[in-house]
């Protein structure tokens, strides 16, 4: 008998619209849709996709539970024997919706399931613990080479195949030890390893730590009435004719934009250029994204010192975190400079 | 951003819709947007209650740069 599998994907990959539509709730459609027509010949005569569940990432964000429970109980009805979700790439909402789902599908239904995603998105590091996340390329060009990736992991958990370590078969360590026996014991690795470190090489570790790269929080704000304010986003606001050409993704730049004397975020001066949401309220009113209106108010009543006269923007979707990292510590030296004693980071 | 911000020693407050994606990334206090399109008020309410809306949101993050926190927090 065919093994049943079940598609879960969003719906942009749908074809049912862009942004303009990421706000679609679940729906079920019969058979394979959009990557599936790829992923199903790739499974060959063993598997079959029965259904592709399709919803909109901006569903997911807002109300994942309702979403979830309505995708659970119709993977639930399906009664497949896997559950694949994706590939979400770099894509951040898509890569929490998989992973998500595939969590809950395990949790749940003691059914399996795996997702893929690209390295930096923040699905990878909220769900690696929870489930397989096979490593893609960052962008849907990289689909030709993530569908046979796909293909044969679906296939080995299928057979019952026995699922190999991180480096075998591509997906992002979870943390999990397995034992096994190594043909050398502790002692001889662990003095051959030295040997290496001490000729000037560089071992492979067996225990690889953690990188975790967390800040303490800082201690609050004493008197915010004296205290001057920074607003700072990702949602790609900026002035109308984007003087810097940030990029509508993947930025590689940002940049402060004067709000000097101005009482809200007109949207005859500025705009979005962020390609990561459906941007049709923030065009009519950037105050949406930054809070210029409300800020002001505060300002005049006193709940703060006062708003520094510029806004920092950039464009947060697909962008690096080395890029992101790297714009923050730039941006910082102004920010200090300038005696910014407290920031409000709006992203979308 | 939220991060480099923090390390540089300016309390910094987080407003986003996908609050998970925020703990993830690493910031320490953290408020719920309205919506991914629309993080800081309701396109569907009336101007008014809009301005409103946004107003309470940007008190409630006022609110968390002076709470004094120990780890990641949601203030919803």
């Amino acid at each position: 008998m065919k093994k049943r599998v079940v598609h879960y994907i969003n719906n942009f990959f749908a074809g049912v619209g862009g942004e303009d539509m990421a706000h679609i709730p679940p729906e079920k459609r019969e058979g394979v849709v959009g990557p599936g027509m790829a992923l199903q010949p790739a499974l060959g005569d063993e598997a079959e996709i029965v259904s592709t569940l399709v919803c909109g990432d901006n569903y997911m964000g807002e109300k994942t539970d309702e979403a979830l429970d309505q995708l659970i109980a119709w993977i639930k009805e399906e009664k497949p024997d896997l559950v694949i979700a994706g590939p979400a790439f770099n894509a951040g909402r898509y890569g929490y919706a998989c992973g998500s789902l595939v969590k809950k599908v395990q949790e749940e239904l003691g059914i399996p399931a795996f997702t893929a995603m690209y390295d930096e998105n923040p699905g990878v590091d909220t769900f690696r613990k929870d489930a397989y996340i096979l490593k893609v390329a960052d962008s849907a060009a990289g689909m030709r080479s993530a569908i046979p990736l796909m293909a044969k992991f679906a296939k080995k958990i299928l057979n019952g195949e026995e699922i190999l370590g991180p480096d075998e078969e591509g997906y992002f360590e979870r943390g999990i030890r397995v034992n096994y026996f190594h043909e050398k014991r502790g002692s001889e690795r662990a003095v051959e390893m030295l040997l290496q470190v001490m000729a000037g090489k560089d071992p492979v570790t067996e225990y690889p730590l953690p990188k975790i790269d967390r800040v303490d929080p800082v201690p609050p704000v004493k008197d915010m009435a004296h205290t001057k304010v920074a607003l700072v986003t990702s949602g790609g606001i900026v002035p109308t004719d984007n003087p810097d050409h940030i990029e509508s993704s993947s930025a590689s730049k940002y940049g402060v934009y004067s709000i000097e004397g101005m009482e809200q975020m007109s949207k005859d001066l500025f705009t979005s250029i962020h390609g990561g949401y459906d941007r049709q309220y923030v065009l009519e009113n950037p105050n949406l994204v930054v809070p210029l209106d409300a800020m002001r108010e505060l300002e005049k009543e006193g709940v703060i010192g006062e708003l520094a006269d510029y806004y920092i923007a950039t464009t947060g979707t697909g962008t690096s975190t080395d890029n992101a990292k790297r714009f923050g510590e730039d941006f910082v030296n102004k920010l200090k400079e300038d005696s910014v004693g407290a920031v409000i980071l709006t992203s979308t | 951003m939220v991060k480099e911000i923090e390390r540089a020693g300016i309390p910094v407050v987080h407003i986003a819709t996908v609050t998970p994606i925020s703990l993830t990334i690493g910031a320490n206090r953290i408020v719920p947007g309205v919506g991914i399109p629309h993080p800081l008020g309701n396109p569907k309410l009336s101007e008014e209650n809009e301005f409103k809306l946004r107003k309470s949101m940007v008190l409630k993050a006022l609110d968390a740069l002076q709470t004094p926190i120990e780890e990641q927090t949601i203030f919803s």
